[in-house]
């Protein structure tokens, strides 16, 4: 199974003298999802443009089952916060999308997209233009897109943030059946602390100035949620609040301290 | 649809509902139609009244006559249909090359900073110049042949489609860039699968003002070296001060250009669907 590695990462953005990321060290295997928390300035983004290989670490060493990563591809798919869907196409030509480029015959990339529309429960969606879609609908498409090329990894950018809240939870328990069902490793990052408490199996809390790792907590609500657990009765549960109000105290405490420092 | 008719429509739905009982107002086509009337109906008074000489402005009976003879008799040795397909055929062939060679052009420009550093001057360097202006060194080099007004409206024409292309390239949404990368897109698959069909609303927009531009140009370059074609027939009875044919041709002219913007504007709705739709 696939595990992404980094070592020793540090980034800067061209021109600039203060780096972004500062010394990020994280691995991501089988099984996990890992969730970055962080506000925003702490260099979230950065991370997973590293990662996905947009952009190039200033130093450090990034590598998926060993082999390093130089530029994007297909082995580590993305799911973009604004759904970035070629609108010319349809629901399903854009899920098959990623195996059209590789080359896949017709028949068989179609039959692969109409599964995995049928994995974000879009059954009746294929033939749907791109612009008659809702929001959440929409990063449905985007998360069937990643998944039909067969990622070994999935990279997911605050894929929520722009839904309202009753689909962003919806949207947050389709994403955890998901991950059961295709034991891919996720990274995604996040601004919002319930979120990531409710999905991380592995959470790390960013700071900024540089952006570095300030804590690394295991969660198991995720997998409690994907053991058939109600997603209310989990978020109700006295161990999730206490964490999530140690995060959030986390959070404020970083903020306390930037201020003290400026 | 164009920007009247939708300003119509929403005048039409606004007034229409809050007062059921109020007359309804005259839609603004009507308006539109009444006023192409009433200018019509004038023409037929001054002239069915003798106000006006025929030499400066004939009846729109002798006009209809003379459009009958022209159809039938055609003017000047050749149908009138010969000189219609002169002139289309021109812009037609002008406007092929154009499009074949000026949207590769415009990626390069939009996609490559060294195409961008050789080709953009040389473009912002004639575009600005009246066709008009360079047509006396084209007739210099390629004679008063179909060649030389061929040339001519393909360089008015090559201009506004590599730019339009070039912004659409430049304007390319990253996101969806991006997108295609880490699905494993290679920089001919970005540009065949991404880049162009973003850039399909600009590139039409680009052919609808090339062509635009392209009809006025050869109007005008029949009207100094051609023995065929629209221009031709308007200059050539402007000489024999048949001011009847002048005027048809005047008409003809005009209708053309707004089949042609017509007929674009569908090919944007039928290619683009997508485009002016809320993401």
């Amino acid at each position: 199974m696939a595990l992404l590695e980094l070592e020793h990462i540090s980034a800067q953005y061209p021109g600039a003298t203060a780096p972004v990321l500062a010394d990020i060290n994280l691995s991501l295997g089988p099984r996990q999802l890992l969730v970055a928390l962080g506000p925003s300035g702490s260099g979230k983004t950065s991370l997973l443009n590293l990662i996905a290989g947009f952009v190039s670490p200033s130093s450090g060493r990034i590598t998926l089952d060993g082999v390093p990563v130089a530029g994007p591809g297909a082995e580590r798919g993305v799911v973009f916060q604004d759904d970035a869907l070629l609108p010319w196409q349809n629901v399903l030509a854009n899920v098959a999308f990623g195996l059209e480029l590789a080359g896949v015959p017709r028949a068989q990339r179609q039959a692969k997209a109409r599964e995995m529309l049928a994995l974000v429960d879009l059954h009746g969606f294929a033939e749907r233009s791109i612009w008659q879609l809702s929001g959440g609908q929409k990063q449905r498409v985007g998360l069937a897109r990643a998944l039909a090329a067969d990622p070994r990894v999935l990279l997911m950018d605050e894929p929520f943030g722009a839904l309202d809240a009753f689909t962003r939870e919806q949207m947050q328990e389709l994403l955890l059946q998901v991950w059961q069902r295709t034991a891919k490793p996720v990274f995604l990052i996040t601004h919002d602390i319930e979120e990531a408490v409710f999905l991380a199996s592995d959470l790390i809390l960013l700071a900024p100035n540089p952006g570095r790792v300030v804590e690394r907590l295991q969660l198991d609500f995720g997998q409690r949620y994907a053991a058939g657990e109600p997603a209310r009765a989990i978020k109700s549960d006295p161990a999730f609040i206490e964490t999530r109000e140690h995060v959030l105290a986390r959070v404020f405490s970083q903020r306390q301290a930037l201020k003290e420092h400026a | 649809m164009n920007i009247l008719d939708l300003l119509a429509d929403g005048e039409h739905d606004a007034s229409a509902q809050p007062a059921l009982r109020a007359r309804r107002p005259l839609p603004t086509r009507w308006i539109s139609a009444l006023t192409l009337g009433s200018l019509l109906l004038a023409w037929w008074l001054v002239t069915a009244a003798g106000w006006v000489e025929p030499l400066f402005l004939p009846s729109p009976a002798d006009i209809l006559n003379r459009a009958w003879s022209l159809l039938t008799q055609g003017y000047m040795d050749a149908s009138l249909w010969q000189h219609l397909a002169a002139s289309l055929g021109r812009i037609g062939f002008a406007l092929l090359a154009a499009t074949l060679t000026a949207i590769p052009v415009g990626i390069a420009i939009g996609y490559n900073r060294v195409a961008r550093g050789i080709l953009d001057p040389l473009i912002e360097f004639y575009r600005p110049i009246p066709p008009l202006a360079y047509l006396p060194l084209i007739v210099i080099w390629c004679g008063i042949g179909e060649a030389s007004k061929v040339l001519l409206i393909y360089l008015a024409i090559f201009a506004p489609i590599a730019i339009a292309t070039a912004t659409g390239v430049r304007t390319v949404d990253p996101a969806r860039l991006r997108a295609a990368q880490s699905l494993g897109a290679s920089k001919a698959q970005l540009v065949r699968h991404v880049i162009l069909p973003s850039a399909l609303p600009d590139i039409l927009t680009g052919i609808r003002i090339g062509l635009g531009v392209g009809w006025s140009t050869l109007v005008a370059a029949e009207l100094i070296a051609a023995t065929s074609g629209l221009g031709f027939i308007v200059q050539s009875a402007a000489q024999f001060l048949v001011t009847d044919v002048v005027v048809l041709g005047i008409l003809l002219i005009a209708l053309i250009a707004f089949a042609l913007e017509m007929s674009l504007r569908a090919l944007q709705r039928k290619l683009v669907p997508w485009h002016g739709q809320a993401h």
